[in-house]
C-alpha cells in the first residue's frame, strides 16, 4: 500500500482579539501550498487548542494572536502539548510581536516567530523544511 | 517522539487513550504497512456504534447541525465521534478544513472525539480511508459515530454505503437543484432536513419534498421525514435527533440494520480489493519493460487500450504471484 504523507497544520487564534482575516488567508496559502489546514475558530483557549491538535494529530500548530498576550498563551500551549506526549509538534507563533518577547517565546519552545514583515513564502518554506518527519 | 509498536498503540486506543486513536488514524489515512494488522486487532471490539451521516451542499448548516446534535447526544450520556470531510484541491493536493468552527463547544469535552478529513484521492465525497477511521472510532468504544460530508449530485452515494442512517441537509437556495435530483435524493435519504428555515423559500421546499416523498413507495416500511431546522438556535434539532432514534429502531425491528451492514461490509471488500489490486498493477507496470511497452503503444495512440489491456491482465497469474505486489 503506497503511503501518503500530507503536512497537517492547525491553525488557531488564541486569545480574546476577533481579527481573523490574516488567518484565513494564510490557510488558503497553505492549502494551495499542499498542505491539510484545519481552522479552528477566534478565540480559543489553550487547553481547546491542545486538544484539537491532539486530535487531528496535526505536525504543525500555527498560533496567531494580536491581543498582546502571546506571553502567556503561547507557551502555554507548548506546555499542554508536551503534557499529553506530543512534543513532537512543530508550534510556531506569529502576530504582533515585539522583537524583545522572541528569545524567551524560543527558550519556552515556540520554534519559530513570524512578525508583521514576514511574507507568506516565508512561512510555506519554513513548515516545509521543518515539519516532524513522521513515519 | 516515541516509537511505538502498533500493539501498544492499540491497546492505548482500546484503554481511552485520545492520542493513540489520532495516530492510529492517521496511519490509516496514509495507508501505512501496519494497517491490516490494526484493522485485525481492532476487529473482535467492532460494531458496537452507530454511524449518521450527515451530507448536503457547501454551507448548508451540516456542521452547525451535527455540533447540536452532539449536544444531545452527549446529554443522554453517549459518547461521540465526528469525522468531518472536506473537498482536497485537486489543484494543489491540499485542503481546508473548517468544520470545527462550529463545534468549538465539544473540544474539551473528553466524550467528543472530532476530527477533520480531506477527500484525498476519493472521487466521491468519502475518501477512501474514513470506513476504516470509522471502524477505530467503534474500537474506541464511541456509541455515535457523525460523518458529515459535502454532497452534491452523485457524491453521497459513498455516505449510503457506510452509514447505517443519511440525513440528507438541504436548504432553501437549493430548490432548483431539488428538481434535477429528485430520484436520487430518494434513493440516499433515510431523513431529509430542511435547514435555514429562518430564510425564505422554506417552506415550499419543504412540500415540494413530501409530495417526493409521496410519491415513491416506501422502503421497508420506512416513511421518510422531512424535518425543518435552524440550526444556530437549535430549532428542530430535537425532532432530528429524534428522528434518527426512530429510524434506527425501524431499522432494526425490520432486520434491515443487519442487512446493510452485511451490504456495507461486502462492498468494503470489493472497493478494497479494487484499490489494491490496481495499486499492484501499477507498481507491476511501472517495474515491467514488455508491459511498459504496450502502456507506451496505447498512449501514443498506436495500440488500442482493448487489446492492451487483454495483453496486460493475460499476464495476471505472473502478476499476482510476483513478490512485492
Ligand atoms: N440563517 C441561518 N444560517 C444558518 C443556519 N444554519 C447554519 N447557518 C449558517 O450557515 C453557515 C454555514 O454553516 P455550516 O454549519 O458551516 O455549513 P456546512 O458547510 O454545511 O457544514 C454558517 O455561517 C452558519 O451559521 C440556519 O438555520 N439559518
Ligand atoms: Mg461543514
Amino acid at each position: 500500500m503506497a503511503t501518503e504523507r500530507k503536512i497537517r497544520v492547525l491553525l488557531a487564534k488564541p486569545g480574546l482579539d476577533g481579527h481573523d482575516r490574516g488567518v484565513k488567508v494564510l490557510a488558503m496559502a497553505l492549502r494551495d501550498a499542499g498542505m491539510e489546514v484545519i481552522y479552528t475558530g477566534l478565540r480559543q483557549t489553550p487547553e481547546q487548542i491542545a486538544a484539537a491538535a491532539i486530535q487531528e494529530d496535526v505536525d504543525v500548530v500555527g498560533l496567531s494572536c494580536l491581543s498582546g498576550a502571546h506571553n502567556v498563551l503561547f507557551p502555554r500551549v507548548v506546555e499542554l502539548l508536551r503534557a499529553q506526549g506530543a512534543d513532537d509538534v512543530l508550534v510556531i507563533g506569529g502576530g504582533i510581536i515585539p522583537e524583545s518577547d522572541i528569545p524567551e517565546l524560543k527558550a519556552k519552545g515556540i520554534q519559530e516567530i513570524f512578525g508583521p514583515g514576514a511574507s507568506i513564502a516565508d512561512i510555506i518554506r519554513y513548515i516545509q523544511e521543518h515539519a516532524p518527519k513522521r513515519s | 517522539m516515541e516509537t511505538q509498536t502498533t500493539v501498544e498503540l492499540v491497546e492505548k486506543m482500546l484503554a481511552g487513550d485520545p492520542r493513540a486513536l489520532a495516530r492510529l488514524i492517521s496511519q490509516v489515512e496514509r495507508g501505512d504497512v501496519e494497517v491490516p494488522e490494526i484493522m485485525q486487532r481492532i476487529y473482535p471490539a467492532l460494531g458496537r456504534a452507530y454511524c449518521v451521516g450527515i451530507t448536503g451542499p457547501p454551507g448548508a448548516g451540516k456542521s452547525t447541525l451535527t455540533d447540536k446534535l452532539t449536544e444531545l447526544a452527549r446529554r443522554e450520556g453517549k459518547t461521540v465521534g465526528i469525522i468531518a470531510v472536506d473537498p482536497t484541491s485537486p489543484f494543489s493536493g491540499g485542503a481546508l478544513l473548517g468544520d470545527r468552527v462550529r463545534m468549538q463547544q465539544h473540544f474539551l469535552d473528553a466524550g467528543v472525539f472530532i476530527r477533520s478529513m480531506a477527500t484525498r484521492g476519493s472521487h466521491g465525497g468519502l475518501p477512501q480511508t474514513a470506513r476504516g477511521v470509522i471502524k477505530l472510532l467503534d474500537a474506541a468504544g464511541r456509541d455515535l459515530i457523525f460523518v458529515e460530508t459535502v454532497g452534491v449530485g452523485q457524491t453521497e452515494l459513498d455516505i449510503v454505503e457506510t452509514a447505517d442512517t443519511v440525513v440528507v441537509v438541504l436548504v432553501p437556495e437549493a430548490g432548483d437543484a431539488v428538481q434535477t435530483m429528485k430520484a436520487g435524493l430518494m434513493e440516499i435519504a433515510d431523513i431529509f432536513v430542511v435547514n435555514k428555515a429562518d430564510r425564505e423559500g422554506a417552506e415550499r421546499l419543504q412540500r415540494e419534498l413530501r409530495l417526493l416523498v409521496d410519491m415513491h413507495a416506501q422502503r421497508n416500511g420506512w416513511r421518510i421525514p422531512v424535518l425543518a431546522t435552524e440550526a444556530p438556535k437549535g430549532v428542530g434539532v430535537e425532532a432530528l435527533y429524534a428522528a434518527i432514534a426512530a429510524h434506527r429502531q425501524a431499522l432494526q425491528e425490520s432486520g434491515q440494520l443487519a442487512a446493510r451492514r452485511r451490504a456495507h461490509r461486502r462492498k468494503e471488500l470489493l472497493d478494497l480489493l479494487q484499490h489494491r489490486l490496481l495499486a499492484a498493477l501499477v507498481a507491476q507496470l511501472e517495474k515491467d519493460r514488455v508491459l511498459l511497452a504496450l502502456v507506451e503503444q496505447v498512449q501514443e495512440g498506436v495500440l488500442d487500450p482493448y487489446s492492451a489491456a487483454q495483453q496486460i491482465l493475460k499476464d495476471r497469474e505472473a502478476l499476482w504471484h510476483s513478490p512485492n505486489s
